[in-house]
């Protein structure tokens, strides 16, 4: 067998007892089923709905209706359907949470490895910037940088994830002291491996798994901070399920009841970031040995 | 930063009289290093502000003016002023000296200095967010020991799903139900609580102001403890298992000790540690929480008036509560440090 092959087996069978592993998590295997569900949801709203019940001058039923057999969910201020909007905001808020979760990964795994690699100077100073990330209150930095680079995706995207990478490279740089620390490495470095050739072919793969299960609480919080900014005005400018809440607050749906246009979003929220918090805690119960046996 | 004088080696952990002096001069070293970070921090913070602010695209002459039209050369007088046309170091160097000064320039929206608006902002904050962090601190360190010292117990499934539950809500959504079911009063339910502000405008003098106050509080209150005392069950609760598992715990169960004794006098006071820092490090989390609920409750505090200059955009205002938020939660942490130092003496500089 070629080495080739011989590495896809033992990734196949990794796979394999990594599914065993996670089949035993129930709550994981119900926020797996959760999040399917909404990603296939986002994904078909474009085939299914009209995007033109989203035009404000286009809305057919009444004002702050309550919900009937034509709008399950109710209507809003102008009228539109609830319904329509919580599908075509699951898509935004998905991407968002998605692709800040993303962003904020990359940039907490090349720094985390970064300064558990590099000793000395280049260490030093990674890790108090990594500190200072830490310590200041994100959301209120987030709302700065997207107020100043002003609306759009991609601002709120760069706002979540540019706050958001501090705890993450905390927890890869200690990763990658106690991987550094292991005999095979200086092995790899006394045949001439260079920084580079450690850095991604020994430390990241060992990593891995905590960046993966670290991801997907990410999304839960990039999900939520999308939510919250949109709340507090810096919006990407599409309909997503903060700013949604948002429209209910100022067009004051708590004041005059109408409970579904507040409810529906929110819940929405809640179950997305609760199923990717339930797959993240799975994710580390299977992958970090250190939790295994702990009761969690 | 530290004390150079000091050639002594590390205090070794045998007893002594003379031991006491220099393990406390460890503590001292160990604090003005501390102390040099956060400056350091909070200068970061500063040079952050100045060059993220001039990104803002746009002409700040013209956002301070944004309603009177103006002739160019009177923008020219005004960029003069606010001394725009100087080179960007000497500018750098303005911006430095007025920050440390407090000095964080005119509201665009108030037209009076930044300043005197965060002063009044502040008791507001201080009030909510400390009634708050009193409460969830309490109710989740409680909750989070009996959680872990039950482990598998129905009160402890109840309280962490409970406390994954509330992690995932929203701060502003669980604000926006609790607005409408506690203080518009949905269907048969009356509001019983206020919908907004600290007070309203007939509010009564002497000690029943206090009372007038603590009405309007709760609700806000409750939303930010729901929020937050969540993490200390959850941190409390890990931290408690994990001394559960140590000899100690064993030791003083075999000498047989009574079981809340043990909890009490032995587990408990061993897992508190890493909560310690906790409380100190979510206080800048609180900070951001504390900007929605107060969106949401019209609280006059530091959140709304920062929320406020968001929606203008008044970014002089944005600048000042920025600058105020993050210095406060940069001392916050560096005490928290300290105060675990001194708990843990196992801890040595990091």
């Amino acid at each position: 067998m070629s080495t080739t092959g011989i590495a896809w087996t033992r990734r196949r069978r990794a796979l394999a007892r990594f599914w065993r592993g996670y089949r035993r998590q129930r709550a994981g295997l119900y926020g797996a089923a959760i999040l399917v569900a909404a990603v296939v949801l986002a994904l078909l709203t474009p085939l299914v709905t009209d995007p033109l019940g989203l035009d404000v001058t286009k809305a057919t039923g009444a004002k702050m209706g309550a919900p009937n057999l034509d709008f399950p969910l109710g209507t809003d201020e102008s009228g539109r359907s609830v319904l329509l909007m919580v599908l075509w905001g699951s898509r935004v808020s998905l991407l968002i949470g998605f692709m800040a979760a993303l962003l904020s990964m990359t940039i907490g795994t090349v720094v985390g490895i970064a300064a558990g690699h590099f000793r000395g100077w280049m260490s030093a100073v990674l890790m108090r910037i990594t500190d200072w990330f830490l310590v200041l209150p994100s959301l209120v930095l987030a709302l700065v940088l997207a107020a100043i680079l002003g609306g759009g995706t991609t601002t709120i995207i760069v706002a979540i994830g540019v706050t958001s990478w501090a705890s993450t490279a905390r927890m890869i740089r200690s990763q990658t002291l106690s991987v550094e620390a292991r005999p095979y490495i200086e092995r790899s470095r006394a045949l001439g491996a260079g920084h580079w050739h450690v850095m991604t072919r020994h430390v990241l793969p060992n990593v891995a798994p905590l960046v993966l299960a670290n991801t997907t609480l990410q999304v839960a919080h990039a999900i939520v901070a999308e939510s919250t900014l949109a709340f507090l005005g810096a919006d990407s400018g599409q309909v997503s399920w903060g700013g949604l809440l948002r429209g209910s607050y100022d067009w004051g749906a708590a004041t005059s009841g109408a409970w579904w246009y507040i409810l529906a979003p929110g819940l929405c929220i809640v179950v997305v970031v609760m199923a990717f918090t339930l797959c993240g805690r799975a994710l580390e119960a299977v992958l970090n040995p250190r939790l295994r046996g702990v009761p969690r | 930063m530290t004390a150079p004088l000091d050639t002594e080696p590390a205090a070794a952990p045998a007893a002594g009289p003379g031991d006491e002096r220099s393990a406390y001069r460890g503590v001292l070293r160990y604090a003005l290093a501390k102390a040099g970070g956060a400056v350091l921090s909070i200068g970061m913070v500063i040079v952050a502000t100045f060059f993220v602010f001039r990104l803002i695209p746009g002409d700040p002459a013209i956002a301070y003016t944004r309603d009177v039209p103006l002739s160019p050369e009177q923008l020219d007088l005004l960029r003069h002023r606010m001394g725009l046309d100087k080179p960007l170091m000497q500018q750098f160097l303005d911006f430095v000296l007025r920050t440390i000064r407090l000095d964080f320039g005119t509201s665009y929206e108030y037209k009076r200095p930044v300043i005197d608006l965060i002063g009044e902002r502040v008791g507001p904050t201080m009030v909510l967010v400390g009634t708050g962090l009193v409460i969830s601190v309490s109710l989740g360190l409680w909750q989070g020991t009996r959680a872990a010292w039950k482990h598998g117990s129905r009160f402890d499934r109840v309280s962490t799903g409970i406390s994954l539950v509330l992690w995932s809500v929203p701060t502003f959504w669980l604000g926006l139900l609790l607005l409408m079911v506690f203080a518009a009063g949905v269907g048969p339910i009356p509001g019983i609580f206020p919908t907004r502000g600290m007070e309203d405008i007939d509010a009564p003098d002497g000690p029943l102001y206090l009372l007038h106050v603590a009405h309007h509080l709760v609700l806000p209150c409750l939303t930010l403890v729901a929020v937050v005392y969540a993490q200390y069950l959850l941190v409390m609760r890990s931290s408690l298992l994990d001394e559960i598992g140590q000899d100690y715990v064993t030791t003083a169960r075999a000498k047989g000790l009574r079981d809340d004794e043990v909890r009490r006098r032995h587990a408990v006071p061993n897992a508190l540690l890493p909560t310690v820092t906790l409380v100190f490090i979510n206080i800048g989390f609180v900070v951001g929480g504390a900007v929605s609920v107060e969106t949401v409750y019209s609280w006059p505090g530091l959140g709304l008036l920062f929320y406020e200059a968001i929606k203008g955009p008044d970014f002089a205002v944005m600048q000042g509560t920025f600058i105020v938020v993050c210095t406060a939660v940069i001392i916050m942490n560096t005490l928290a440090d300290v105060v675990y130092r001194v708990l843990d003496p196992r801890v040595r500089s990091a």
